[in-house]
């Protein structure tokens, strides 16, 4: 079965992800203060690794990666809710590209399955979601 | 089979290798991080022989246009000699030949260099004084047209390099430049692209040189130049830039004042509020923001959300500082 990074159309199809979707974090309110000391580049830069391992891209994640990378974030206040509005805007942004719901909540449960590492608690400590 | 020539090394390839894998095969400390073409932190350059296909796959026009290539994507097709981008910048030196006040607080400084120098007219280089003291300016001029080298330099009160500039450089002193570095400079390739340039201070000396540069290769989409400053002191070029406009219908000048009364081409209130009022979507725009720090990252997120996509977006922070961007 080929991967939603294929059927989207590859690296090309991923670069327009990651400006729309990062165009929706930095425009919600909810979430666009943890965006104001980053590097638009380099932030771009993660967001695509991001992107291309939910999608089922060539990726090297790690869930340490992801835990530290956001460590920062926690001590700031990082939560759940802000979890759910980075899965909404991927689903919205998946959508935009033409995925089917199907697809789109694909990609959801395994954003999900980095809940965790991302809010830097152990892992399967997550109340149950859907 | 491929080979890469790397700080004086040759590497033999594996088929099917990427420059990474080699050069980490052959015991080599080469920066990386993702291995999977999103990080950047294997950024290299291709001196000599083409960049491995898909390589620059994602990577901005400027960058490819530079040679810049991920090390973790592709398979060489040819040997190829590369450097790290920490490895870049030649030092040339070179002769001042001309120091003229062209502004309430700029210098505009005309160097011959000794040798060719190399670079895109916009991007940066370090001027380096003969006791080793360095400060970055951006160019202004287009390399293949004047045989001399144009620099804009702000003079900051007490500022070691441009106070000296100001008050005791003389035509005819040996300086040298290092560099060149940076993105901002004209692409070819899409002349019908929309262009946006947004300049306070002397950032305005890359946009002069970039709008020249797409002015020579026949850009055929409109060219928007907004150059902001406090009050109309703090602008230069204003006849010049006038007189470009007048006879280039493409060229739109905007004088964007804080404190002023509008005007013919003049307009009064922050950058960001008047680039909304006139440009309210940037979709498909190409912008190119240069000067005060605070201003240019707070620019780039804006014209991000009016649509401008990221890769499009270059900004050139022009810090206070040696060894930064474009400075004092």
């Amino acid at each position: 079965m080929t991967s939603l990074y294929e059927q989207l159309g590859g690296e090309p199809a991923v670069s327009a992800a990651v400006d729309i979707f990062y165009r929706k974090m930095l425009g919600d309110e909810r979430v666009a203060a943890f965006f104001d000391d980053v590097d638009m580049d380099s932030q771009a830069a993660k967001q695509k690794g991001f992107l291309t391992m939910v999608l089922g891209g060539p990726n090297h994640y790690t869930g340490q990666d992801m835990r530290t990378g956001h460590r920062h974030l926690v001590a700031r206040g990082l939560n759940d809710s802000h979890v759910d509005v980075v899965i909404e805007h991927l689903g919205a942004t998946l959508t935009e590209l033409g995925a089917t719901a199907e697809q789109v909540a694909a990609v959801a449960a395994l954003a999900n399955s980095v809940r965790d590492d991302v809010l830097d608690r152990p892992q399967g400590a997550s109340p149950a979601r859907c | 089979m491929a080979a890469i020539l790397y700080r004086g090394q040759r590497v033999e390839l594996a088929p099917g290798e990427s420059v990474l894998d080699g050069l980490l095969g052959a015991g080599i400390d080469a920066p990386h991080s993702c291995r999977s073409g999103h990080c950047r932190t294997c950024l290299a350059r291709a001196v000599d022989g083409p960049p491995p296909p898909g390589s620059q796959e994602g990577l901005k026009d400027a960058w490819r246009e530079l040679g810049l290539f991920l090390t973790c994507k592709g398979v060489p097709t040819a040997d190829l000699a590369i450097t790290t981008v920490d490895d870049l910048g030649l030092e040339v030196g070179a002769t001042v030949t001309e120091i003229a006040r062209i502004g309430r607080d700029v210098v505009r400084l005309r160097l011959i260099t000794d040798a060719p120098f190399e670079h895109r007219g916009g991007q940066f280089v370090s001027l380096v004084r003969a006791d080793g003291l360095a400060r970055s300016y951006s160019t202004a001029n287009l390399p293949g047209r004047d045989d001399f080298l144009e620099l804009h330099v702000r003079v900051i009160k007490d500022g070691a390099m441009s106070g000296w500039i100001a008050r005791e450089l003389a035509a005819g002193t040996r300086v040298a430049v290092r560099g060149p570095d940076g993105e901002c400079f004209y692409v070819p390739g899409n002349p019908q692209t929309p262009l946006l340039l947004v300049g306070t201070g002397t950032g305005l000396a890359p946009l002069f040189a970039i709008l020249q540069d797409a002015l020579r290769h026949g850009h055929r989409g409109p060219i928007v130049l907004l150059q902001g400053a406090v009050d109309a002191g703090g602008l230069y070029l204003v006849e010049e830039l006038e007189a470009l406009a007048r006879a280039n219908p493409l060229v739109e000048y905007v004088r964007c004042l804080l404190r002023g009364e509008p005007g013919v081409g003049l307009e009064v209130g922050p950058i960001h509020s008047i680039l909304k009022a006139r440009w309210p979507s940037l979709r498909g725009w190409k912008v190119f923001l240069c000067g005060d720090p605070d201003l240019v990252l707070d620019l780039r997120k804006r014209v991000f959300l009016a649509g401008a996509a990221l890769r499009d977006i270059h900004a050139d922070a022009f810090v206070m500082k040696p060894r930064a961007s474009s400075s004092v």
